[in-house]
């Protein structure tokens, strides 16, 4: 078509036809019919299903090693070469199909959760940005175009967190969300600059070239992982950059369940697996321990919360958590898979809460109730009977996400289980690893069963609340549905149908690369150690699984352990976990307000000394030289020589008119004088 | 005898001369003008030039000073007397004087006069008079011109304007 | 003692104090009393020459035109110094000083 490549050509739309639809909403979306949120669906829907074209086209070739690269020279000055392009690999495609995916349910859901917003169209436009920048992520084949494509993710998320921005705790959330995501950039730059340096170009086949090569090598190279993964850091809302994804709740449920479920996060993840080859061991040492804690310390959060979304929100934290703990030790296949299979099912969860949360504002604006919080759970329960749709299909997300045979998510959460405790055994040293990993999966299960039991389980505590609580139309529980049925195991091991095993297309198609780093150990031998761990692995997180869910189920539903009285109990423990473990405080202390000094004592150098001493002295005494050369100019060279000239001569006039005395005598007197003169001459 | 008589008569000229100059009354300075007068005539008559003394006498002393004694009395306030000073800038008139007096002494005493012999004269008159009407006919008609002109401008400047 | 330079003196010593009383005088018939001295010295110093230094009788003839114009000049002089006295009330040559500048 345009390119002559066919896989190019559908990249090339599948990137810029939600560009298009950003730009037509932006100008004249709100003069559109139905302020123009056709034209992002339309143009959302064509990119799924070129994607899905793409995917099937993957299908039909069954090539694993199928990679296609398309490029042009942005920059050529001989020395210096920059050029951008795709890269399309199964991973890209898959991706991709997730992006679009979760997109497109997101702008249908949006149809009634966003009904007679404010700002509708550019809702809609913003979603189309999101897109566009997030698809220029999954196809970039250098670091320079991924970087920007990050920097444009950053922007949307900022545009739509504050997308209701005359709450001033949405806009806060806004900034925070943008800020935060840039200190982990900076990291994320100075590993651009380290590897551009050591290897002179920012492509990503040549930059593992050359770290194969070792061109760049050691403790350098260590940095330059590291600071490449502080991008992921930032993206994904790793400790100790974590504190903006719960706060980014604030942003309308919809746009949570794309940028803060699926997409958006996932990309820090999506970069550390595109990135795997040229970690240094002790990189991913560092990415494996960031990750484990993150895993464990979320979660340890999100079984106090009662806001349903920031549960949801310390969960997304804790899996990615999950995620970035499987590349560290090496099994980054695993995390991709997770981060496949999280996505349809945390998207279906936050779908589900959007649902309930949309119920709960109908219901409370009937009883001009302002006052009650529609998102906390303690105002709710009992939904099972009026919401049935939401309660089986956040249910079955929830089985998903604790990792429960015959979901998805158990065949993921193994994999990444099996990779920690393959590492553990292969290094005693780091047995924490899986102690996180293994931990985190029991919380997560009770903290999970936790938020369907107290939503939709038991009595409701406001009776006249509940009377008016009605399931969510179609559009709202279609990609409900979708998304739940994709939380099922069966799509992921096609044509292989054990729920046990996660062989498939997936595992068969998606094949770990080696690491380029010298020393490090090949897929193959991390694929060994994960394979030894593999069956012990699975016992413990069915074990695990099994603890955290039955301690909920007896909290919650038999009442026969109080949560009340265990959390007076550990009463400090209780406190730390409720508050987020003071993480914003403490930044706040120690971080900002110290930062903001500096900033203010800064100002005042710069306004109140410099400006006024330096720059005004300097004014001051341009005034003062100018009034003397004026002075000069007026009163001396005006006043002395040029009056003066006049004065002396009118002067001289004066004196000169003395001798026209008017008297005869006196003419005849300088006469006299004078032809005494001549004759004194003449006769000398 | 003669040297003798001629120094007293340079003595009367000069002498009165500087009393017409420096006189603050000015009937003294008519007098003293008189005796000039009459030295010059004096010397004239040193030199041998009979008529001319006699002229001199007859116009100067009759009639130029008779006219500037009238002079001084139409034109003086009898009244008044407002004589202040006589005489303006008599330092540097004097010096320029001095300066001229000098240095026509100096060409005087410098340049080589050719003298000619003394020679005896007849009466003067009588040349005079063949001169005037020979080889000086122009400048005496032109002189009895200029009388009139002077005769006529006398009279009428000192009318009354009508 | 008859000689040239002798007469010529005394025409000088007359000159001068005759231009003396011209320029310091301020009574206008004072002036012209200075001016008939130079007019005088004028005189001798033709008749000197008549007699010593070869100019015979046409220095005498000159002399007779200057006492002719000297007689002219005096009552032209004194009609105007009668004018002077009748219009400024003074003849005091430094009060009548109108083209002062």
């Amino acid at each position: 078509m345009i390119t002559g490549n066919i896989i190019t050509d559908f990249s090339l739309l599948i990137l810029f036809l939600p560009l298009a639809a950003f730009t037509i909403n932006i100008i004249v979306g709100k003069r559109l019919p139905r302020q123009g949120d056709w034209v992002s669906i339309g143009a959302i829907l064509i990119t799924l299903v070129l994607s899905l074209s793409m995917l099937l086209n993957m299908f039909m070739n069954w090539d694993s090693d199928f990679s296609h690269e398309a490029k042009f020279t942005w920059i050529d000055l001989g020395a210096f070469k920059i050029e951008l392009g795709f890269w399309v690999d199964n991973i890209t495609i898959v991706m991709l199909v997730v992006v679009s995916l979760i997109s497109s349910m997101t702008h249908i859901f949006s149809l009634e959760y966003l009904k007679g917003d404010v700002r509708y169209s550019r809702y809609y436009a913003y979603l189309g940005l999101f897109t566009f920048s997030m698809n220029g992520i999954v196809l970039a084949n250098n670091l320079i175009s991924l970087y920007v494509f990050w920097e444009l993710v950053g922007v949307s998320s900022y545009l739509l967190i504050a997308h209701w921005f005359e709450k001033p705790s949405a806009a806060a959330a806004g900034k925070k969300a943008f800020l935060t995501n840039r200190v982990g950039d900076i990291g994320f730059f100075i590993g651009i600059m380290l590897m551009f340096t050591a290897i002179g170009s920012f492509n990503f086949q040549e930059v593992f070239s050359g770290v194969s090569q070792g061109l760049i090598g050691g403790s350098l190279l260590t940095l330059a992982g590291v600071g490449l993964f502080m991008g992921a850091v930032g993206k994904s809302s790793q400790f100790p950059l974590h504190i903006w994804l719960p706060d980014a709740m604030e942003g309308p449920t919809p746009v949570s369940a794309l940028m803060h479920a699926a997409t958006m996060v996932a990309a820090g993840v999506y970069l550390t697996v595109r990135l795997f080859p040229l970690f240094s061991s002790d990189a991913l040492l560092i990415i494996a321990y960031v990750g484990g804690f993150t895993a464990f310390f979320a979660a340890s959060i999100a079984i106090t919360q009662n806001d349903i979304k920031k549960v949801l929100a310390y969960s997304t934290v804790s899996q990615l958590g999950y995620m970035i703990l499987a590349v560290g030790v090496g099994n980054y296949i695993a995390a991709f898979f997770h981060l496949l299979t999280h996505a349809m099912f945390k998207a279906c969860l936050f779908y589900g809460s959007g649902s309930v949360i949309h119920a709960m504002h109908h219901s409370l604006h009937e009883l001009d109730d302002h006052k009650t919080d529609p998102q906390d759970m303690r105002n709710m329960g009992g939904f099972k009977s009026k919401m049935p749709i939401t309660y089986w299909t956040m249910t079955i997300a929830t089985l998903a996400i604790s990792g429960v045979p015959f979901f998805s998510g158990f065949l993921s959460k193994d994999a990444i289980l099996a990779g920690s405790l393959g590492f553990a055994q292969h290094y005693p040293q780091h047995f924490l690893l899986p102690v996180f990993g293994f931990g985190a999966a029991a919380i997560t299960a009770f903290y999970m069963f936790r938020l369907i039991f107290m939503t939709f389980h038991g009595e409701s505590k406001m009776p006249k609340v509940f009377k008016r609580i009605h399931e969510s139309p179609r559009v709202m529980t279609f990609p409900l549905m979708l998304l739940s049925g994709l939380s099922i195991f069966i799509f992921y091991t096609l044509p292989y149908f054990n729920p046990l095993s996660d062989h498939g297309w997936f595992t068969e198609l998606i094949l770990a690369g080696d690491s380029v780093v010298p020393g490090n150990p090949t897929a193959h031998e991390i694929g060994e150690g994960v394979h030894h761990a593999h069956y012990t692995a699975m016992a413990l997180s069915l074990l695990v699984a099994g603890l955290g869910i039955g301690l909920s189920y007896l909290m919650y539903i038999k009442k026969k352990l109080s949560a009340e009285a265990w959390a007076k109990k550990m009463g400090f423990m209780y406190k730390l976990s409720f508050n987020k473990y003071y993480f914003d405080e403490n930044y706040d202390r120690f971080l900002y307000q110290p930062f903001l000094k500096l900033s203010r004592a800064v100002a005042y150098v710069d306004w109140d000394l410099y400006d006024k001493y330096f720059i005004n002295g300097f004014g001051r005494i341009t005034k003062w030289l100018s009034f003397l050369t004026g002075r000069i100019d007026y009163d001396g060279l005006d006043q002395s020589i040029v009056d003066g000239l006049g004065r002396s001569v009118q002067g001289f006039g004066k004196q000169l008119k003395q001798v026209q005395t008017g008297r005869l005598q006196n003419y005849m007197l300088f006469a006299l004088v004078g032809v005494i003169i001549i004759l004194v001459i003449q006769t000398i | 005898m003669a040297d003798f008589t001629f120094w007293i008569v340079v003595g009367l000229t000069l002498g009165s001369a500087f009393m017409v100059v420096q006189s603050k009354n000015l009937l003294y300075s008519a007098y003293a003008l008189l005796f000039s007068f009459i030295g010059v005539t004096g010397l004239y008559v040193f030199l041998w030039a009979d008529f001319i003394a006699v002229v001199q006498v007859v116009v100067y002393v009759g009639g130029i000073l008779i006219l500037i004694i009238f002079g001084i009395m139409l034109t003086n306030k009898i009244t008044s007397v407002n004589i202040s000073h006589t005489s303006v800038q008599k330092g540097i008139g004097t010096l320029a004087v001095l300066g001229i007096a000098t240095l026509l002494a100096y060409m005087v005493f410098s340049t080589p006069w050719i003298e000619l012999a003394n020679v005896e004269q007849e009466e003067t008159t009588a040349s005079i008079g063949r001169l005037l009407m020979m080889d000086y006919l122009l400048p005496f008609e032109a002189a009895s011109l200029l009388l009139l002109g002077a005769l006529i401008g006398a009279t009428t400047l000192s009318r009354k304007e009508d | 003692m008859d000689s040239l330079t002798n007469y010529l003196v005394v025409s000088v010593v007359l000159f001068s104090l005759g231009l003396f009383g011209v320029i310091t005088r301020r009574n206008g018939v004072a002036v012209l009393m200075g001016v008939e001295l130079i007019l005088n010295s004028a005189n001798l110093n033709f008749l000197a020459f008549a007699r010593f230094g070869g100019m015979n009788m046409a220095g005498h003839v000159f002399a007779l035109f200057v006492i002719v114009l000297a007689a002219a000049e005096a009552a032209v002089a004194l009609a105007i110094i009668i004018n002077i006295f009748n219009n400024f009330q003074t003849i005091n040559v430094d009060e009548v000083s109108d083209l002062k500048q």
